[in-house]
Order: C-alpha cells, then structure tokens, then sequence
C-alpha cells in the first residue's frame, strides 16, 4: 500500500462511526437517492446515484469494521481501494455532489447520505484527490483571507464607496458592537449592494455593528474540501475577533457554505460551544419584521418566484424567514412546487463552482435543467435567492441557456423596497 | 436420513443452531455498528416542531412528496410485500404457535384462506420488485450478488410455506422440512446482509433525524 492511500485509510477509519456503519447496514440498493439527486435527474446516469458516490467509503467500512470484512481481507477475498479508483471517485465526490441534502431527506431507512460523502471528502483531502479549483481556493483563504484572494484594502475600499453612496460610516474593529458583520469574498467583489443595504438596515433599526479587519471572510473553504485542520483555521479567525471584540452577534451573510461553516460546523472544529450566537442575515431580518421594524416603502411589482439555497434552508435550518420576508416585498411571489426544505439545488454549492474543467462545467448547466423548468413553469422572468454562490452558478446557466431571466438577491430586494 | 428424519432434525437441532447462529449473530453485529459511537455537536441548537430521531423514525415510512410518483413500484411494491410478509410471518396459526412455544408470547391469529392470498401477493409483489432491479438502469448498477442472494432468501421460506399448505409438488412432510430450513438458511443469513436493515434502518433514521433536528429542520 501507498503512503498516500495508508493516509486515506487512516483518516477515513476515523470518520467512520455508529451512524455511518447503520447507513450502510441499512442500505437496501433500492436506489430512491437517485430520485432525488439532480445530478442523475438530469443526466440519467446511475454512476450519480448517492449511495454509489460512497463505495470506496463503503469498503474501509466493511474491511476495517465488521467481522466478515475483516475475515475476507484476511484471507485475500476482498479488494481494497487504490489510487487509480479515488482519481474516479473524484468527480463523483466533487463534481458532481453539491452536499445539497436532498437524497437525505429521501432515503427510505433514512440514510444521511449527504454526511457520508462530507466525511468521505476528509480522506479525499488528505490523499490530494481533490479537484484543482477547490484546491486552489482553499489555498487562498488560508494564505491570503478569502477564496477569491481578496485582500483587507481592497474591502476597506469597497467599505468606502458603500459609506459614500448611503452617506453612513460603517464602523471597523468597533469592541462591544452588538453585531460583527461577515461578508463573502464573492458579496465584496460582484454585490457589495449587499454591504450598503446592510448599513442602511442596521442604522435604521438602531442596532450596532462592526467589521473585522482580520476577519471578514465567512466562507470556508476548508469544509468544501473536507480539510478539518483548515477548516478550523479558517473558523478560529472569526471565533477570536467575535470574542475578542465581545459581539453578542455574528452576522453570517446570505452565502450558504458560510452560514453552515460557522453556525453549524464551527463549534466542532473548535472543540467548543461559542461565547456568542450566530444569526443568518434572513433571521436577523425576520427578527425585525416580527417587530414592525422592517417597513416597505413599496413592493416588486413583477411575478417571480424563489430559490431556496439548500445549506441555509435544507441542511441550515432557516425555514421559514425567507418565505416571511419575500412575500413582505414582493406583490407578485409565486411559490414553486419543491420549495423550502424540498427545493433544487442550483448545481454548484458544495465547492463545485469552484471546479472549472470542461466537463464539470458541462455537468453543472446539465444539472441546471431542474431550475430551468421551475422558472419556465411559473412563466416568470424573476428569481430571488440569498446566496452569492447559488447566484453566480445560476446567473452562468442562464447565460448558458439565453433565458430572458433576472436575478436578485433578497437582502438587496428588501434594502431597495424600504421605507426610508 | 428419511424425510420424516429430516423434518425433526429441521424441527430440533436445526432449529436451535439457526435461532442460536442468528442471536449471537445479531448481538455482535449490533455491537460492531453501534459501538463505533459519535462524536456530541457542540453548535448551539435550534429547535423546530416536528423535528427529532422519532419523529423521522415515523416520518420516512411515508413516501416524500413527488417520490411516489416518481417511483410507484418501489413504494407500492415495497410496502406490498414488507406488509405481507408481516402478516404471513405473525398472522399464521401455525407460526404463533411456534412462538409461543420458544418465547411464550401468543396473540390471535388470521383466517388461513386470508394468509394464502397474502403470501400469493406478497411473492408477486416480491417478483415485480425484482424485474424492477432487472430492468431499472439505477437499481442494476447498483445490485450485486447479495442483492440477488437476499431476494432468493427471503422468497424461498414464503413459497415453501404456501406450498407445504396446498400440498403442491412435493408431500406435505418433505415441503415443510424445506419450508422450515428455508427460514433457518433467512434467520442465519440476515444479521451478515442487507436484511439485517429491519433492525438498523431504525437506528438510521433516528440518527439521521436527531442531526438535523439539532438544526432544526424536520427530515
């Protein structure tokens, strides 16, 4: 055996555990996942059943953990994973799997599959079969701050224009505010409408916050690739400012992977409960709809309809915000058939949008036909979501297709339709 | 041996090394999959109503919205032949007799002309859901042997039985002695295949459903 596939071995030995070996035990190769995952609706290939993206897992799990594996190996019966196979399997993990949680809401014994293919990513990591985009941006956030390479001068400067065009300071590295505000690299660059809607929000309700300058980047690419020790390093960085700027509040952004990495993930990278709570931007704008805070000027008039980004709704438990507040701006919402916990993945999340080879390109407008016939359904020319990644994976299908179809955000819907 | 040797030996030892093998069998296997433990999560929960382990250790037994539709021979013919077998299996005089007998537990049972026709339903709910694995792309690619082995399985004991009942093929005595072989073959086979998911599927879901209500989202 190689050094590189001992240390797969090695790691995915120690990601398994009881509710692993039950998912396997109890899989009955009904292959009901399948149904569930875009990645096989739309292409109609079995190689992107769920299940079948676990199988070298599968087989540690068999050999390492149960009696007969254990006899068969012994004996030479059974086959242990290669290289050559975790260079297949790559795609399958990556490429294709958005970690969006659908077929772990469908799985009859109730397999968790979605967890499976997250903690097998960890052995994919550690062997170095991982797709060159996510490496590249796991890289960056380490080394640099953020997976696009954005540098703190450069949001400080994107601050700036934002205190000039709302005429509101937006304070930086302010101890005892009651919020610290994170952003994605992806919101400074493509929206920092975001940033402007935010300072108008927060000045309006009268509630205080900050930004970090060694900690504004809430994304975290470590937990896209399955890498826990940068993972915990890229968490750690906004754990110490929110404690040490004594926050009540971290702000996550409407960026998916960022709000499951710190609310969700965070705690168990540390190895530790946070002094502080964190709060998505749309429960935090929810919160003040419930209190008669957040007032319309007007609404959208258009119809339109809204994407659901699965690991803010599905796999981040925030169900019933977004739904409240587009229909307090929007005149014209019209829900789709699979919505909040049941919606479509856009085709990208999970660090796929970060892989740009032909094929996974290819795959991903494949997978977009799901989200294609939901707008072509509703007959609308209008999509909200409140995920800057779910939004540039979106944006380049719809380039692809040449629909006739817009794209907003609801944080900066909401900021643009209130009263001032 | 005659066939008469042969039904006490399936009836006696058989019996006892069967139930025994499976016992001890499902004792380790329980250990060896449950003792693996899991790690706490340590991220503050959220809470939601409906969501927890029992809940989706009830919820996933109910087709989600769209799958039935999307896949009605696996629904209808699953729930068609895992129903079937649980009335044959318990619904049976002669088989409630045999628990009580071992465990000294007894209920009442069905009319037998009401367990033939389940146990004919059942095994033609059985051969669709196999054609189904033979003819749909997902379930081939991902069947292998056992899948094929646990079907042959689990269908022998439903059709020896049937058959023992109306006589058919072979006399009475020799087709129960394979009938009650048969399930000794089920009862030692399932703790170390796909079969032992009548047990664990219950841990699966609860797990499964105890993460997610930690985020609060009903699964």
């Amino acid at each position: 055996m190689s050094a590189s596939l001992e240390k797969v071995t090695q790691t995915l030995k120690e990601v398994i555990d009881a509710p692993i070996a039950s998912y396997f035990e109890s899989c009955v190769h009904c292959g009901l996942c399948a149904e569930a995952c875009l990645f096989y609706t739309e292409t109609g290939d079995p190689k992107y059943t769920p299940i079948h993206k676990v199988e070298p897992l599968r087989r540690v799990y068999e050999q390492e953990y149960t009696l007969l594996g254990r006899l068969k190996k012994m004996v030479g019966l059974s086959r242990p994973i290669t290289d050559e196979e975790l260079d297949q399997w790559q795609e399958l993990v990556y490429d294709s799997c958005t970690l969006c949680g659908r077929c772990s809401l469908i799985c009859p014994v109730g397999n968790d599959i979605t967890y499976m293919i997250r903690k097998f990513r960890e052995g994919m990591a550690v062997s170095g079969h991982v797709p060159d985009g996510i490496r590249g941006a796991t890289q960056r956030t380490v080394e640099i701050g953020g997976p696009m390479g954005l540098k703190w001068p450069a949001v400080a400067n994107v601050l700036k224009k934002a205190e000039e065009s709302t005429g509101l300071t937006i304070p930086v590295d302010q101890a005892g505010a009651d919020y610290l505000v994170l952003l994605s690299s992806m919101e400074i660059v493509n929206y920092p409408e975001y940033i402007e809607a935010l300072a108008k929000i927060f000045h309006k309700a009268g509630i205080s916050f900050t930004l970090a300058s060694d900690a504004f980047e809430a994304t975290n690419a470590g937990i896209q690739i399955g890498a826990s020790d940068i993972a915990r390093v890229i968490v750690s960085r906004i754990v110490d400012a929110a404690e040490r700027l004594k926050v009540k509040y971290v702000l996550s952004p409407e960026c998916g992977h960022a709000y499951t990495a710190i609310r969700w993930e965070g705690p168990n990278l540390i190895g530790r409960p946070y002094q502080f709570e964190v709060v998505h931007v749309l429960e935090f704008l929810d919160g003040l709809r419930q209190k008669g805070a957040l007032k319309m000027k007007d609404k959208f008039a258009e119809p339109l309809i809204l994407h659901d980004p699965c690991q803010i709704v599905r796999r981040g438990g925030v169900l019933q915000a977004p739904e409240a507040l587009i229909r307090e701006v929007a005149e014209n919402y019209i829900p789709v058939a699979d919505q909040q916990k049941w919606n479509w993945c856009c085709g990208g999340g999970g660090g796929a949008s970060a892989i740009h080879t032909d094929e996974a390109e290819a795959l991903r407008a494949k997978a977009f036909g799901v989200k294609k016939r939901q707008i072509e359904a509703a007959g609308v020319k209008t999509m909200v979501t409140f995920c800057a990644n779910c939004r540039i994976v979106m944006e380049e299908a719809i380039d692809h297709y040449e629909m006739d179809t817009k794209l907003l955000g609801l944080t900066e819907l909401l900021a643009e339709h209130l009263e001032d | 041996m005659n066939e008469l040797q042969f039904l006490t030996w399936v009836r006696g030892p058989g019996l006892d090394l069967a139930v025994g093998l499976f016992l001890l069998g499902m004792a380790w296997r329980l250990f060896e999959i449950y003792s693996l433990g899991r790690k706490q999560d340590l991220a503050a929960p959220r809470h939601a109503a409906g969501a927890s382990g029992l809940h989706t250790v009830f919820r996933r037994s109910m087709p989600p919205p769209g799958m039935l539709k999307r896949s009605p021979v696996s629904y209808l013919g699953g729930y068609i032949f895992h129903i079937g077998l649980v009335v044959v299996v318990f619904g049976f005089a002669p088989h409630i007799l045999l628990i009580r007998n071992l465990t000294g537990l007894s209920w009442p049972g069905l009319p037998s002309q009401f367990v033939d026709l389940a146990a004919v339903v059942t095994m033609a709910a059985m051969v669709v859901v196999l054609v189904d694995r033979i003819n749909k792309p997902v379930k081939r690619f991902l069947s292998t042997f056992e899948d094929w082995f646990t079907w042959m399985v689990t269908f022998l004991p439903v059709l020896t039985g049937w058959m023992a009942v109306q006589h058919l093929l072979l006399p009475y005595t020799t087709m129960l002695a394979l009938h009650i072989l048969s399930v000794e073959v089920l009862l030692v086979v399932l703790p170390f295949t796909k079969l032992l998911h009548v047990f664990t599927l219950f841990g699966s879901r609860w797990f499964n459903g105890k993460a997610n209500a930690h985020k609060g989202v009903p699964v």
